[in-house]
């Protein structure tokens, strides 16, 4: 069972009712639940897609677009079914706050699909977890099942004349259905391929009706920020950057886990303070601060550092999932590189060239030179290849896998020139810590 | 396919199956947990299970295995009765998951993708499983276990060897 961890600074919003039995849906109704879809009831569409833009409240996924925007962008008349898509394919390495969300409160996730439906008028919504997650989808059916059962869903919700329905699916592995137009693709019974676009899903979507597709951990938080009130909700996070993140932080640091921070809450704080510093008193050598796929930061560049999307986008990396992986000074950089890029390389679908070509080539010349037969002209090819993939794919698994690359290489030069000349990796192989 | 023909699945599976192709509104959305599901009870993705799934959904069995080949957890040849998957990604990595493969792969005498003699175990390294705050992480079959050492990997072994000889004469696969 993953442990919960706590930290006096964090402002716990989206996960209030962890660890209180919350999945069971008396106990998530006595503790508040299921009263914000009746205050959407009352309220209205508009008012519903106003709080949310009100909020501030941008992606979860990483991409960090503004909720309302999204949703205001479903068109009001449509001859075909809208949908609501939830999106719990996690699967950025480094990223694991879904899991803590559909294990502890799987009605907010519910009650969340719910209110998105009301907002752009869609009558189902689909909630889709990775097939690694099996565990956690039986959690989620059986709170749907039982939100069926008190006629929070089906016919005519809340007593409100309005139907929505949930429909939950299980995927069988895959981290490019993470992507929203692979991921519709997947819930239509095909490989998960990116789609081109435009159209975009908010008008040509799932089984071509108007879909929008949210990150899991921004429809949990819907509830809340209704709720609260769009104005106190945003008023925790920073400007253009609503309330609170579940950062997941993980790698060399003293006490690992899921924290839920304040937006703009400082990256060296969180390292040292929230999360005890880096493990075994070592010295800190980088961080990747959204993911696995955003650029690796130094230390020096998160002295002053506020982990909103705008600030770290300012540092020349991105707040992505919220996934800070903190790395030590033992720790190999190029074997780092590599095992990054080994993970890009197995998962890119293979639909674009730049992409499936790029992500293997970044592969073998990593391999290689990390086993100390490359040349030197190998770190400038290495860069070439990756700034060459940037852009040029339908999809962001392109962009994901260059990006980290073209950083790790400008940051950490140094160590990959001594790797040349048949040297052997300056680290221990492997970089485990032994248990201090 | 109507519950009565001859399926090469459980009644409770396939009564279960009837169900999910009329879920969605779409019958071919039900392809992916099927085919999940199906490995789930028989253990691999074998010729007569793509034939009735393709049956079932009303395409081909050469869409199925199109589809079929691009998720990483469906296979086509059988694993142990329990999967040991060791996630080595980064998060797993920094925190010492390789040691921890190597352990299993001692312990056990099988690498990537093998299956011990007796059918018990198999062994696969795996990408992030979504476990990084816990790290480092594994799944048996669909089991989490986490911050783990080397030397938990004995107990674990121990603990589904017992299950699987626990089980055995009963069902066929867990």
């Amino acid at each position: 069972m993953p442990k919960l961890v706590s930290h006096p600074d964090e402002v716990k919003i989206v996960t209030r009712r962890f660890g209180q039995g919350a999945a069971n849906i008396g106990k998530y109704i006595e503790l508040g639940g299921y009263e914000a879809v009746k205050k959407c009831i009352a309220q209205g569409p508009e008012w519903i897609i106003n709080e949310m833009k009100a909020s501030n409240l941008r992606g979860r996924g990483g991409a960090g677009f503004s909720t309302g925007m999204k949703w205001s962008f479903v068109p009001k008349q449509s001859a075909k079914p809208k949908y609501v898509l939830v999106n719990g394919d996690e699967s950025e390495p480094g990223t694991c706050k879904d899991h803590l969300i559909f294990l502890h409160d799987p009605h907010s996730v519910i009650e969340g699909t719910i209110i998105a439906g009301l907002a752009i008028g869609a009558k189902t919504g689909f909630i889709y977890l990775r097939g690694e997650y099996r565990y956690l989808l039986e959690i989620v059916e059986k709170a749907v099942a039982d939100a069926y059962e008190r006629g929070f869903l089906g016919k005519n919700i809340f007593g409100s004349g309005n139907d929505f329905d949930i429909i939950t699916q299980s995927g069988a592995g895959a981290y490019e259905v993470g992507e929203e137009s692979a991921l519709m693709e997947s819930l239509e019974g095909k490989r998960g391929v990116p789609r081109i676009k435009p159209p975009f899903p908010a008008v040509v979507g799932l089984y071509g009706g108007p879909t929008i597709i949210n990150n899991a951990e921004t429809i949990a938080t819907v509830p809340h920020v209704i709720a609260m009130g769009a104005e106190a909700y945003s008023a925790v996070g920073t400007p253009r950057n609503g309330g609170t993140r579940l950062f997941g932080v993980s790698g060399h640091v003293e006490r690992p886990g899921i924290y839920e921070l304040p937006m703009g809450y400082n990256l060296k704080k969180m390292i040292y303070d929230v999360a005890g510093g880096v493990r075994g008193g070592r010295k800190l050598k980088a961080v990747v601060p959204g993911g696995s796929s955003t650029p690796v930061l130094l230390p020096d560049e998160i002295e002053t550092l506020g982990m909103d999307f705008d600030q770290v986008g300012k540092a020349g990396s991105m707040l992505g999932s919220g996934g800070v992986v903190v790395i030590d000074d033992q720790t190999c950089i190029v074997e780092f590189a590599l095992r990054t890029i080994s993970f890009y390389q197995h998962e890119s679908c293979g639909w674009c060239i730049p992409c499936r070509e790029g992500t293997d080539w970044l592969k073998k010349s990593l391999t290689r030179f990390h086993a100390g037969f490359g040349a030197a002209s190998d770190i400038d090819n290495i860069q070439y290849l990756a700034e060459n993939m940037l852009g040029r794919t339908f999809c962001p698994l392109g962009d994901a896998a260059a990006m980290p690359t073209i950083a790790f290489v400008k940051k950490f030069r140094k160590e990959f020139e001594d790797h040349l000349n048949g040297k052997p990796c300056p680290f221990a192989k492997h970089v485990e810590l032994t248990v201090v | 396919m109507s519950g009565e023909t001859m399926s090469i699945f459980s009644p409770r599976l396939a009564a279960r199956f009837d169900a999910l192709v009329k879920k969605y509104p779409v019958k071919r959305s039900a392809l992916v947990p099927m085919l999940l599901y199906a490995q789930d009870e028989v253990g691999y993705l074998s010729d007569a299970v793509i034939a009735e799934v393709a049956e079932r959904i009303g395409i081909t069995e050469l869409d199925v295995r199109n589809v079929a080949t691009y998720y990483s957890m469906l296979r086509f040849k059988p694993a142990g009765r329990y999967n040991i998957q060791v996630c080595t990604n980064i998060s797993c990595m920094l925190r010492g998951a390789y040691p921890l493969l190597e352990r299993f792969q001692e312990e056990l005498g099988i690498g990537h993708k093998g299956v011990t003699s007796d059918g018990v175990f198999s062994l696969e390294e795996v990408e992030c499983i979504g476990a990084c705050c816990w790290a480092p992480a594994i799944q048996v079959n669909y089991d989490f276990h986490d911050d783990l050492t080397p030397d938990h990997v004995p107990g674990i072994l121990k603990t589904y060897r017992s299950k699987a000889e626990g089980a055995e004469g009963t069902a066929a696969h867990a």
